[in-house]
């Protein structure tokens, strides 16, 4: 999978399920200031990726990332490892 | 000094009606709202016959975390407190600003706890399950949400007592402000429809199987009725200090003056006349009435054999011959289970607010013990002052009340 389509299918998902405002989706942007993601919706995004991209996300290996290009990084080095 | 309590808003969302509007005209025409669900038929259950009621979608509405929390019951249970609210005038900046408790009856969340178990059993990992699962599953599903959701800071927990959930809620909303503890509490009784909540009532061969013929199979009272017809939605009443009414201006519906309750003390699910005779008496006795001062009955009787008998044979032993018009409105709407309670009153006030009774459909030959009753067949236009409301359940919990028309001081 590119990095295109893990970026459209997160962005995707956080307008749809998460209901993000779409125009607060950047790469720079922080998943609480900006994205309002609280830890509840971080337990729904569990479910999401595991649906979307087929692997669990692990809170021990999340704990550095804070911003939503973070994030990409992360799904993108998980698919990646596969 | 005890307070007067009066009913300042309603709300109602039901197979019969999703608007106080509609059900008025269902409640006059006495329309059923009893169907199939053919998905019954496929599963086991033994009869297919249900309410039918359409889910709210409230996406767009609501937002996305005050929305996933609601189960079924919840969002059923919201729509009808937007409307009761609404009747109330009461906003959202009124909600932020003032202490309004919620007190609602509620006995099951079966779909939320069975969809999670299922995801659990297939996936062997809880984390899959969501965020909102819990919020949903659990019993006090509508009062967490409904709190939230209406920014509510007064007293705040579900009742939960079978069938007479709903009508418990009331009673205890009218204790709460009558004792001088709260000026503003928003009751009622909210009730899942889906079939997962009722499997294991099918289960004790309580419904009845009437198939042919869904809009005659509630027919309480009636000498041929062979069981209950389950149903759902959920129905908000605001409860309101009288003098707090009067002084922010409220348009007061109508009067709470009497709670009775009870308990049989016998079989699980097996009624007895004396514990429903004892909670009308001290709902009668609290409201300082006696029995010639009822207009209408709102009876609980939900057309099985045992429970309308030994519901005739109480109101009989407490009226007599002088026994007030009688309709039970499970004959249109099926059995609202933990919702009845509440739904009823509502369902009633609507009735006195337009000087009629709605009609005990399907009532066509009584048997020796409905015989000796004043069951109004057909819809009645007529003045009602006060009027009483019955609510069983399962353990022999009995609940009864007594609503006025208001006199203002």
């Amino acid at each position: 999978m590119s990095r295109e389509e893990i970026i459209k299918i997160t962005n995707d998902f956080l307008v749809e399920e998460i209901e993000v405002d779409p125009g607060v989706i950047n790469a720079n942007a922080s998943f609480k200031d900006d994205l309002g993601i609280d830890s509840l919706d971080f337990v729904d995004i569990v479910v999401i990726v595991e649906k979307k991209f087929g692997f669990k996300i692990k809170a021990e290996e999340m704990s550095g990332v804070t911003t939503l290009g973070g994030f990409y990084d992360y799904i993108e080095s998980k698919m990646n490892n596969r | 000094m005890a307070k007067r309590v009066v009913i300042t808003g309603m709300g109602i969302y039901s197979c019969i009606g999703k608007n106080l509007n509609d059900v008025k005209e269902s409640l006059y025409l006495g329309k059923s709202g009893i169907g199939i669900d053919e998905v019954r038929k496929e599963i086991g259950f033994r009869s297919p016959l249900t309410g039918i009621l359409e889910i709210p979608q409230l996406k767009g509405k609501l937002d996305r975390r005050m929305r996933t929390g609601l189960a079924e019951e919840g969002e059923f249970a919201y729509m009808a407190t937007l409307e009761a609210f609404e009747n109330a005038g009461i906003d959202i900046e009124y909600l932020e600003k003032n202490e309004v408790g919620i007190l609602y009856g509620n006995d099951s969340s079966a779909k939320a706890v069975i969809e999670a178990n299922n995801i659990i059993e297939e996936k062997r990992d809880t984390t899959l399950l969501g965020s909102s699962a819990i919020f949903q599953a659990m019993n006090s599903t509508v009062t967490m949400n409904l709190a939230v959701i209406f920014k509510l800071k007064g007293i705040n927990f579900t009742i939960s007592a079978a069938c007479a959930s709903g009508s418990h809620a009331i009673g205890l909303g009218y204790m709460f402000i009558k004792n001088g503890l709260q000026n503003m509490i928003l009751c009622g009784g909210a009730q899942e429809i889906n079939f997962y909540s009722m499997g294991s009532f099918d289960a004790l061969s309580a419904f009845s199987v009437r198939v042919d013929e869904p809009t005659k199979a509630s027919r309480p009272f009636d000498r041929d009725r062979d069981g209950l017809v389950p149903s759902g939605g959920a129905a908000s009443l605001i409860l309101e200090d009288y003098d707090h009414a009067i002084e922010r201006g409220a348009n007061i519906i109508a009067e709470v003056v009497g709670y009775g309750f009870s308990s049989n003390g016998g079989h699980i699910s097996q009624p007895n006349d004396h514990g429903s005779y004892t909670a009308m008496l001290r709902a009668m006795e609290d409201a300082g009435m006696k029995p010639s001062d009822i207009d209408y009955i709102n009876a609980h009787a939900t057309s099985t054999p045992l429970g309308d008998q030994y519901e005739a044979m109480a109101i009989n032993k407490v009226y007599g011959e002088k026994c007030p018009l009688v309709s039970s409105t499970k004959s249109m709407t099926g059995h609202e289970c933990w919702m009845a309670g509440a739904s009823e009153v509502v369902y009633s006030t609507i009735m006195m607010q337009n000087s009629f009774v709605a009609p005990n459909i399907n009532f066509e030959n009584p048997d020796e013990h409905s015989a000796k009753l004043n069951i109004a067949t057909k819809t009645i236009d007529k003045n009602i002052d006060v009027f009483l409301s019955n609510s069983f359940g399962f353990g022999g919990t009995n609940s009864a009340l007594v609503v006025k028309k208001t006199k203002t001081k």
